[in-house]
C-alpha cells in the first residue's frame, strides 16, 4: 500500500465516515465533546498507521472501533471523578457497529442536536459543520471570517451547554418536527451557500465538500419528511444550483455569471431531478414557502437552453411572490437583477440605489450596481462600484471576475 | 434533571388575578405530571438585602445585588427529562404568568 493511496483513503473516509463515527460515539457516550475528540484522534491514528499498515478492509468500522477505544481511554483517565453512568456505558463499548440503516438515523439525531433552537444561529451552523460535516476549526473560522480562537470558544461553549442543559440527542416528536425542521433547513442552506461561494483567500472558490454535504443532509431530512414542501424546495434549489457548478468557474479561475455560463456543462441529471421536485410541489397545490419559490426561479433559469430564452417575466413574477413572503433587501437586490433584463438597466439601477442604506456593506450590492452602470455606459461610476465590490468580496473567483470587468471598462 | 425556571419582570405590578389563576392551573399540571419541585413568587427587589461576610465582619447593603430594569420576580424548580421537555413547559409558564422566562439547568 503506498502513501498516496492511504492518504486518499483517509480523505475519503473522513468525508464518508466522520459524521457516522461522531454520531455513534455521541449516542453511546452521551457527550458530544468526547465524541468529537475521539473521532479526531481516530483519524489522526489512521494518518499514522494506514500508510505503513495498509488501509483496513472496512475503514468505517476500523475508525469507529478506534474512536471507541480512544473515548474509553479518555473516560477512564477522567474517571477519578466517579461517573457511574459513563462506567455503565462502557459495558456496551464493544457492541458491534450499528447496522447500516441505523446510520442515517444517527446522523439525523446529530443534526437536530446541532441545530437546536436553544443555540444561537451562528453556533448551530458552526456545530453542524464541525460535528456533522467534519470541518476543522480553522476551516470553519475561515468560512465565517472569525478568529480561530473565537470559533473554538463558540463551539466549546455550545458543547458545554448541550451537556449541562441536556439538549436531547434525538429526532423531535412529530408535533415539534415542522418547526424544528425549518431551523435545520436554514443551517443547511447556509452550509450550502458557503460551499457554493466559499470565502477566504486560500479557499477553493467552490467547496464541493460543503455543497455535497448540504445536499446529502437535506436528502436525509427529505427521507424523514417526504411531504414537507420546504424540504423538497430546498433540495430542488440546491440541486439546480449544484447542477451549474462545473460551469461556474472558468479555467482561469474566474467566476462565470449565469448569463455567460456554458449551459452544455450543466449537469442534466441534477437539473432533471430538481425540475421533478419543483413540478411535484406545483402539483401539490399548497402555497409555496421561500425555498420552493427560489427553486422555481432556479427552474426557470435552468429550463432555458440559451440565456436569451429565459422567461424573465416569470422570474420577476416569482420574485414578487418572494418579496411578499420575505421583504429582505437581498431578495429585493436579486429581483432588481431580473428587472434589468425585463425593463432595462436604468429601471433596475433605480431599484438598487434604493437599497443603499441597507446593503452598503454587501459586496453583491456594489457588484450589481457596477454591472448596471457599466451597461448604461457610466464607466467612472461603474469603476468606483467595482472597486468597492472587490474590496468587500471574499471569494477568489468572484474577485478575479470583478477585477477583469473593472479593468475592461473604457 | 432539575431546571431553574425564572420569571423575569420589567413592570412594578404583581400578577393580576387572571394571571394568578392561570399560574395556579399551570402549577396543578406540573404537580399532576410529576414536574413540580418547588415554586414561589418574590417580593420586590427593593426589599432585598445583600450580605458580604468574606471579610472581617458581615457587611449589609440595602437593595438587590444588581440594579436593573428587569428583575427576578419568581421561579419554578422543574424536574424534566431534558431541555426540550422543560422548554415546552416554560413556554406554557410564560403564557400563564404573562412574563419572560429564563431556563437554566442545575449542575
Amino acid at each position: 500500500m503506498n502513501r498516496v493511496n492511504a492518504r486518499d483513503a483517509i480523505t475519503r473516509a473522513h468525508h464518508e465516515e466522520w459524521a457516522r463515527v461522531v454520531a455513534a460515539l455521541a449516542r453511546r457516550f452521551g457527550d458530544l465533546d468526547i465524541a468529537e475528540e475521539a473521532a479526531a484522534e481516530a483519524f489522526a491514528t489512521a494518518v499514522q498507521r494506514w500508510p505503513a499498515d495498509g488501509v483496513p478492509p472496512s475503514p468505517g468500522a476500523w475508525l469507529t472501533t478506534t474512536a471507541n477505544r480512544k473515548a474509553i481511554d479518555r473516560i477512564r483517565r477522567e474517571n477519578k471523578r466517579d461517573d457511574k453512568q459513563r462506567e455503565a456505558q462502557l459495558l456496551y463499548a464493544d457492541d458491534p457497529p450499528e447496522p447500516l440503516d441505523a446510520i442515517d438515523d444517527e446522523r439525523l439525531r446529530l443534526i437536530f442536536t446541532c441545530c437546536h433552537p436553544a443555540l444561537a444561529m451562528e453556533t448551530r451552523v458552526a456545530l453542524t459543520l464541525r460535528m456533522v460535516a467534519g470541518l476543522t476549526m480553522p476551516e470553519i473560522a475561515r468560512a465565517f471570517l472569525v478568529q480561530e480562537t473565537a470559533m473554538g470558544q463558540r463551539i466549546t461553549r455550545a458543547k458545554a451547554k448541550i451537556k449541562a442543559a441536556r439538549i436531547p440527542y434525538r429526532v423531535p416528536s412529530a408535533e415539534d418536527l415542522p418547526a424544528r425542521v425549518s431551523g435545520v433547513l436554514a443551517v443547511l442552506y447556509l452550509v450550502f451557500n458557503e460551499g457554493y461561494l466559499a470565502t477566504g483567500p486560500d479557499t477553493d472558490p467552490v467547496r464541493h465538500d460543503l455543497t455535497a454535504e448540504a445536499i446529502r443532509l437535506t436528502r436525509l431530512i427529505r427521507a424523514l419528511l417526504p411531504d414537507d414542501g420546504e424540504v423538497a424546495g430546498l433540495l430542488a434549489l440546491m440541486l439546480l444550483t449544484e447542477a451549474r457548478r462545473a460551469a461556474r468557474v472558468s479555467g482561469s479561475g474566474e467566476l462565470v455569471t449565469l448569463g455567460e455560463q456554458d449551459r452544455g456543462a450543466w449537469d442534466a441529471a441534477l437539473i432533471a431531478e430538481g425540475h421533478r421536485l419543483v413540478r411535484e410541489r406545483l402539483a401539490a397545490g399548497v402555497a409555496p414557502g421561500r425555498y420552493q419559490i427560489l427553486a422555481a426561479i432556479s427552474a426557470v433559469h435552468t429550463s432555458a437552453r440559451d440565456v436569451r430564452d429565459t422567461d424573465w417575466s416569470q422570474v420577476v413574477a416569482l420574485y414578487d411572490q418572494l418579496v411578499r413572503l420575505d421583504p429582505s433587501p437581498i431578495i429585493a437586490l436579486n429581483r432588481a437583477v431580473a428587472i434589468a433584463e425585463l425593463d432595462g438597466p436604468q429601471v433596475a439601477l433605480a431599484a438598487v440605489d434604493h437599497l443603499e442604506h441597507k446593503l452598503a456593506g454587501y459586496h453583491a450590492y456594489h457588484a450589481t450596481r457596477a454591472d448596471l452602470l457599466r451597461r448604461l455606459g457610466r464607466s467612472q461610476k461603474s469603476r468606483a462600484a467595482y472597486d468597492k465590490a472587490i474590496e468587500l468580496a471574499g471569494n477568489t473567483a468572484e474577485t478575479a471576475y470583478l477585477t477583469r470587468r473593472r479593468d475592461e471598462l473604457g | 434533571m432539575q431546571y431553574l425556571v425564572s420569571v423575569i419582570d420589567d413592570t412594578a405590578g404583581l400578577a393580576t388575578p387572571d394571571e394568578q389563576a392561570a399560574i395556579d392551573v399551570f402549577n396543578d399540571r406540573l404537580q399532576a405530571e410529576g414536574h413540580w419541585v418547588f415554586a414561589g413568587g418574590l417580593a420586590a427587589p427593593s426589599t432585598a438585602t445583600v450580605i458580604d461576610n468574606r471579610g472581617e465582619e458581615a457587611l449589609l447593603t440595602d437593595g438587590p445585588f444588581l440594579e436593573s430594569k428587569e428583575y427576578l420576580a419568581g421561579f419554578w424548580i422543574i424536574e424534566a427529562a431534558d431541555l426540550d421537555v422543560v422548554l415546552k413547559l416554560a413556554a406554557e409558564g410564560s403564557k400563564a404568568c404573562n412574563r419572560k422566562i429564563e431556563v437554566r439547568p442545575f449542575l
